[in-house]
């Protein structure tokens, strides 16, 4: 049987499994809309337990880390993540997986040279790149403060 | 009904910004630790430009519980330490802002680490 082009590359779309994108985003989309809610009650529980605005706001991405750190001990958060993707990585908890997850994997090679590099594998350069937008923003803040006196 | 619409709000906000960074990892070859660092940056400058806050303001946490909120908190950090310091709180601002976070993650991050063992899987890259 001979193929034209045209039918060709029918049969080649039909036969290529369904682009996952769409279906990524979604779970991306409720997962993470769903860690930003349980972000938003705690937020609202740590008021009522009468914790004042700014420290209430303090508590919630902690409170989120310390919960992401042990499900990745436990090996939940990898379950989770792999349906979730970005859902699970860009909230608080997708950092809070990056620095405990490397950690644990380079265990066997020591406390040093192992957890205390491996922790800082992501967390790094996240903190790095961030603090240095924060000190350019700083001193642009400044000078603008100034300029404007 | 105020209490569901702001859920609403929350989930929606935080969700889109999950969306775009999934896109960004099905279409372009940023792997997840790039998304992170660009999240961060991204949340520094949009706090700069006086986009962020507002949008803050309007999604609680669906704003501040993504990476692109610790941008914004350590844009807020140096812009209250300068305002307060001067010049100095360039330097101190953003760190002093984040330093609850970073410090649970390292603490709680090494106890995990002390207590599980490794197991198979994908690492983030």
């Amino acid at each position: 049987m001979k193929t034209t082009k045209e039918e060709y590359k029918k049969l080649a779309k039909d036969n290529t499994p369904r682009s996952p994108v769409l279906r990524d985003c979604v779970f991306a989309f409720l997962f993470g809309g769903a860690i930003c809610s349980v972000g938003q009650a705690l937020l609202g529980l740590f008021k009522a337990l009468g914790a004042e605005e700014e420290t209430a706001k303090t508590l919630v991405p902690c409170t989120l880390i310390f919960i992401t750190v042990w499900l990745t001990g436990f090996g939940i958060f990898d379950r989770i993540a792999r349906y979730a993707g970005a859902g699970t990585l860009v909230p608080i908890t997708g950092f809070a997986n990056a620095v405990v997850s490397p950690a644990i994997d380079n265990k066997a090679e020591g406390w040093v040279p192992g957890v205390g590099t491996k922790i800082f594998s992501v967390a790094g350069p996240v903190i790095l790149f961030g603090t240095l937008a924060s000190v350019v923003w700083g001193v642009v803040y400044y000078v603008m403060t100034c300029v404007m006196k | 009904m105020e209490v569901i619409t702001s859920y609403l709000i929350t989930f929606a906000v935080g969700g889109a910004l999950c969306v775009i960074a999934q896109l960004l990892i099905d279409l372009t070859k940023l792997t997840p630790a790039r998304i992170l660092v660009a999240y961060v940056v991204s949340g520094v400058a949009l706090t700069a430009v006086g986009v962020y806050e507002p949008l803050a303001d309007f999604a609680g946490c669906g704003a501040t519980v993504p990476l692109t909120g610790f941008g914004y908190a350590l844009a807020k950090g140096v812009e209250k330490a300068v305002d307060e310091k001067g010049l100095i709180g360039a330097l101190t601002g953003g760190l002093t802002a984040t330093a609850a976070g970073i410090a649970t993650a390292l603490v709680f991050g090494y106890i995990v680490a002390l207590i599980f063992r490794a197991r198979p899987k994908e690492q983030i890259k």
